[in-house]
């Protein structure tokens, strides 16, 4: 179990939980990034910049604060 | 009947809507192009109907006032077009289900980006997808127009879905995925190896440098060529000599003559200092202006339409945080280059009143539009390049101060970046070309008029001597301050109509270069010009609307006063 923002770049994994706000969460939701989904990271800009991931085929940039809310779990 | 075109964003309804109705719509490759409704009337082949484009809706809950609009447009359709990515079926069909069951009304679904399908080896079965649905569903390529008939044909088609779920709505959507979409491996393609290096560090950077010092180049390039080789040819062989005739015939010193064309240069029209309605008034838009707005729309294009702006966004991210917003500005930052209004009505991707506030702050002051731009160029190039890009390092360097100020005094929190990224996508000239076109028929319908407006109230104030009488009262701010001439007033007067003229007012003052950078600078900043204040205090309301003219005021006269003195120690 991991944060989001500390999973390497490639790899796929499992979302677990998301400790933010009702509406962050569904802001999040509704581009599929929610407990249940499957990611994969692309890229992060610096060690503080957002972080790019992958989830169904849709292409997602989120800020570093959010991606180290969000729990993964490397698959 | 209305005919509601609602999707995710950066599906491509307004190419949609622009293939039914022949409107012009603006259609790019970034989610958030469209920010507010556009109504067109359908004539296709007989069918008739008023169609709406809708800004893009990720669900039914709005997370910005680009999305209040869409959803609130819902109530007032009587059928709706679903238009979906069908590269990207899975995250589009959650809004489908969501206007399935809390909607109900007839639903149409359209999978548009249907060639693009076969390259991504995504094989969906459309039959299967309608008899699940129970749903018409329709396949289109907008770009070329495929399947458009097709689309106007099935719209009476549409009807109420019978589809009913209970489970949660992404398992629904797994489900329905597995029954009608099969994905095969596909090629990794240079694109595909582009657009992964183009979002990496430290290779973003080096993409992001080179391509946007290629654009200004570019746009450079484009622009005095036109101007060099054509524009000035025009005006200097055809034009000329006609207004030189009508001259003739007025009367030297008459109100007439002084309107129409203005205070002759040694018995020779000068097209930057005459200050007629046909002389200067023509020149200044068509002549200095139109060629930089068709060189930025047309590199700007590109760029909208290729996919590039969501990356700038990523790699811009840390640095727009220092400044209170988050990447996504850049894209009401690189509109308001071309014209503040665009960029201020993409104020509504922001979902709170403080980014608002902040971006809309530093686009009035600091972001100047091409229309200044191309005159800044025009009255300050002769003196050589390096002054035109010294105003516009002034410029930058007061917006980012001025947004870390505000980002330090204005309450509350900025949220962080979320967005989609659009694939790269191949720009087609033709779409291109028509974006521009539309663009500069915007420019002749909405700013020519304006501009000679504007010479002619320049005329009549100078005619009438308003400006003397004014000039008197503000000398102590432009002279003492400024050191600039008083008759500087004008310029700041016209500047509220168009910032292009207000920069060309600067010329028959005879100034020195000094008073030049200080002045194009101050109508830089000052207040934005009357078309955009509209859209600011509508977007903003009235109360953020006047904290932002004090510190636009307030900064006009600081920075003013700091140039001049500044310069003066630097020798310049």
């Amino acid at each position: 179990m991991l944060s989001l923002d500390k999973l390497t770049r490639g790899r796929q994994a499992k979302v677990i939980s998301i400790d933010k706000g009702s509406n962050c969460c569904q802001k999040l939701e509704n581009l599929g990034l929610c407990p249940g989904s499957l990611v994969k990271k692309i890229s992060q800009e610096s060690s503080r910049g957002p972080v790019v991931v992958k989830v169904g085929s849709t292409q997602i940039a989120l800020g570093h604060g959010m991606a180290s809310k969000i729990t993964v779990e490397l698959l | 009947m209305n005919i509601l075109l609602v999707g995710n964003p950066n599906v491509g309804k307004s190419l949609v809507f622009s293939r039914l109705t022949g409107a012009k719509v603006i259609a790019s490759n970034y989610p958030g192009t469209t920010v507010e409704f556009t109504e067109g009337v359908m004539n296709f082949f007989g069918i008739k109907g008023k169609i709406i484009d809708s800004p893009g809706i990720y669900s039914l809950s709005p997370t910005n006032k680009a999305e209040e609009v869409a959803v609130k447009l819902l109530e007032k359709a009587d059928v709706l077009v679903n238009v979906i990515d069908a590269t990207n079926l899975e995250r589009n069909l959650r809004l489908t289900l969501e206007l399935i069951k809390s909607v109900k009304k007839p639903l149409l679904i359209v999978l548009n980006m249907w060639d693009e399908t076969r390259h991504k080896g995504i094989a969906i079965d459309k039959e299967e997808l309608e008899k699940i649905l129970g749903l018409p569903v329709v396949t289109t390529c907008a770009l070329s127009g495929e399947g458009i008939k097709d689309l106007a044909l099935s719209i009476s088609k549409a009807k109420n879905s019978g589809f009913k779920f209970n489970l949660p709505i992404w398992t629904e959507i797994g489900n329905l995925i597995e029954k009608v979409q099969k994905l095969s491996h596909k090629r990794h393609t240079l694109w595909d190896f582009f657009e992964e290096l183009s979002i990496r560090p430290p290779f973003s950077f080096f993409v992001a440098v080179a391509l946007v010092f290629f654009s200004f180049v570019l746009i450079r390039f484009i622009g005095e060529g036109l101007i060099n080789h054509l524009f000035n040819p025009l005006f200097d062989y055809a034009y000329t000599p006609l207004v030189m005739k009508l001259n003739a015939l007025l009367a030297p010193g008459s109100f007439l003559q002084t309107v129409l064309i203005g205070q002759l240069v040694d018995g020779n029209i000068d097209y930057s200092a005459s200050f007629g309605l046909l002389t200067t008034g023509l020149y200044v838009p068509l002549g200095a202006v139109l060629p930089y707005i068709i060189s930025f729309y047309f590199v700007l294009g590109f760029m909208e339409d290729w996919g590039y702006l969501p990356r700038l966004a990523i790699l811009g991210d840390r640095f727009f945080h220092k400044i209170g917003l988050h990447g996504y500005a850049i894209v009401p930052m690189v509109l308001g280059l071309g014209c503040n209004v665009p960029g201020a009505l993409a104020n509504r991707l922001f979902q709170e009143r403080r980014e608002k506030f902040i971006a809309a702050t530093l686009l009035a002051i600091a972001v100047p539009c091409m229309a200044q731009t191309a005159m800044i160029i025009n009255l300050l190039g002769r003196f050589g390049g390096q002054y035109v890009l010294g105003v516009f390092f002034i410029i930058f360097c007061l917006w980012v101060v001025l947004g870390k100020i505000m980002n330090f005094f204005v309450k509350g929190q900025s949220p962080e970046i979320l967005i989609e990224i659009p694939p790269y996508r191949r720009p087609h000239l033709l779409n291109v070309l028509k974006k521009l076109w539309y663009r500069i028929s915007w420019f002749f319908k909405e700013a020519l008029p304006l501009v000679l407006l504007g010479i002619l109230i320049v005329n009549i104030l100078y005619f009438f001597r308003v400006i003397d009488a004014l000039a008197f009262v503000f000398s102590p701010v432009i002279t003492k301050l400024w050191g600039l001439p008083k008759e500087m007033i004008g310029a700041l007067l016209i500047g509220f109509l168009r910032k292009d003229i207000a920069v060309g007012m600067l010329r028959p003052l005879d100034l020195s270069l000094h008073q030049i950078i200080v002045g194009v600078t101050i109508l830089a900043v000052y207040f934005p010009c009357m078309a955009t204040f509209v859209v600011l205090a509508k977007e903003l309301g009235l109360k953020d609307m006047i904290k932002s003219i004090i510190i636009m005021i307030f900064t006009a006269v600081s920075i003013g006063a700091l140039l001049n003195f500044g310069l003066k120690i630097l020798g310049i």
